[in-house]
């Protein structure tokens, strides 16, 4: 797994590419939990480079965004495809998130 | 029947990649999809978590995969441990039409599996927990 972040005005696109598993969930927790220690409330989460995502992964979501909606934070997803785009819609993410095709499109709408 | 692998791993962390590597590779062989193989591995790693997790509490223990494809055009991922008894189909599915604030963090793993396979078994058979991961090999996979 490689994340990186970019600030466009005052939301956060952190890419993330490879695989959210077992072994790399927690990681992607704490990359996420630091930048919301540093003040950051909005982020997308770009997974046009994302492979792969387990329940670990999903769990790891569902932590950072009800932690978000305690700090009047927001997530928003972009770029979902193949298996990843599978597993959101199995696991009722399509409902629970804003999700765009692209970040273009999610800084248009959000 | 054709058996393709048969392999014994320590139920430990350090061997999911190997093991979950070894089944892509596999399923692979069998002509499908980049998608599909994707959605093996996620049903695979959750199987192989549960009982890294679980089944042998402290002890040591292991985990044995069989990959095979069967006559009538399916390709199975058997995943064997002789840890506690485990029936998957013991848990109950998450509720996924929940919003965020009540919104269950844990148990999507069960779920997935089922979701992503064609379908699923379990049985108990002697010390032996045995789930059973079905994939049709049809060209639409």
């Amino acid at each position: 797994m490689e994340i990186t972040n970019r600030q466009e005005k005052e939301i956060t696109i952190v890419a993330v590419k490879g695989r959210i598993d077992g072994i790399t969930a927690p990681e992607f927790e704490t990359y996420l939990s630091e930048l919301i220690a540093q003040g950051r409330r909005s982020f997308i989460i770009n997974c046009s480079g994302l492979e792969y995502i387990s329940s670990a992964g999903l769990r790891s979501i569902l932590i950072i965004a009800k932690r978000l909606k305690t700090e009047q934070g927001n997530i928003y997803f972009s770029g979902l495809k193949g298996a990843v785009e599978e597993v959101f819609k199995i696991s009722g993410f399509y409902s629970l998130f804003k999700i765009y095709d692209s970040d273009a499109s999610a800084l248009n709408n959000i | 029947m054709k058996i393709l692998f048969n392999i014994k791993r320590p139920a430990r962390l350090e061997s999911l990649n190997y093991l979950i590597d070894m089944i892509g590779s596999c399923a692979k062989e069998q002509g499908l999809s980049e998608k599909k193989i994707n959605e093996i591995r996620i049903a695979a790693e959750e199987a192989l978590m549960n009982i890294i997790n679980y089944a042998y509490k402290q002890k040591e223990g292991y985990v044995e995969v069989v990959c095979k494809t069967e006559p009538e055009g399916t390709f199975v991922i058997e995943i064997i441990d002789t840890g506690i008894a485990f029936d998957p189909f013991s848990v109950p599915e998450p509720d996924i039409t929940q919003d965020i604030d009540t919104r269950q963090i844990g148990g999507m793993g069960i779920f997935l599996i089922r979701k992503l396979t064609d379908d699923f078994h379990y049985r108990r058979d002697g010390d032996k927990n045995i789930q059973e991961l079905v994939i049709k090999l049809t060209p639409h996979n």
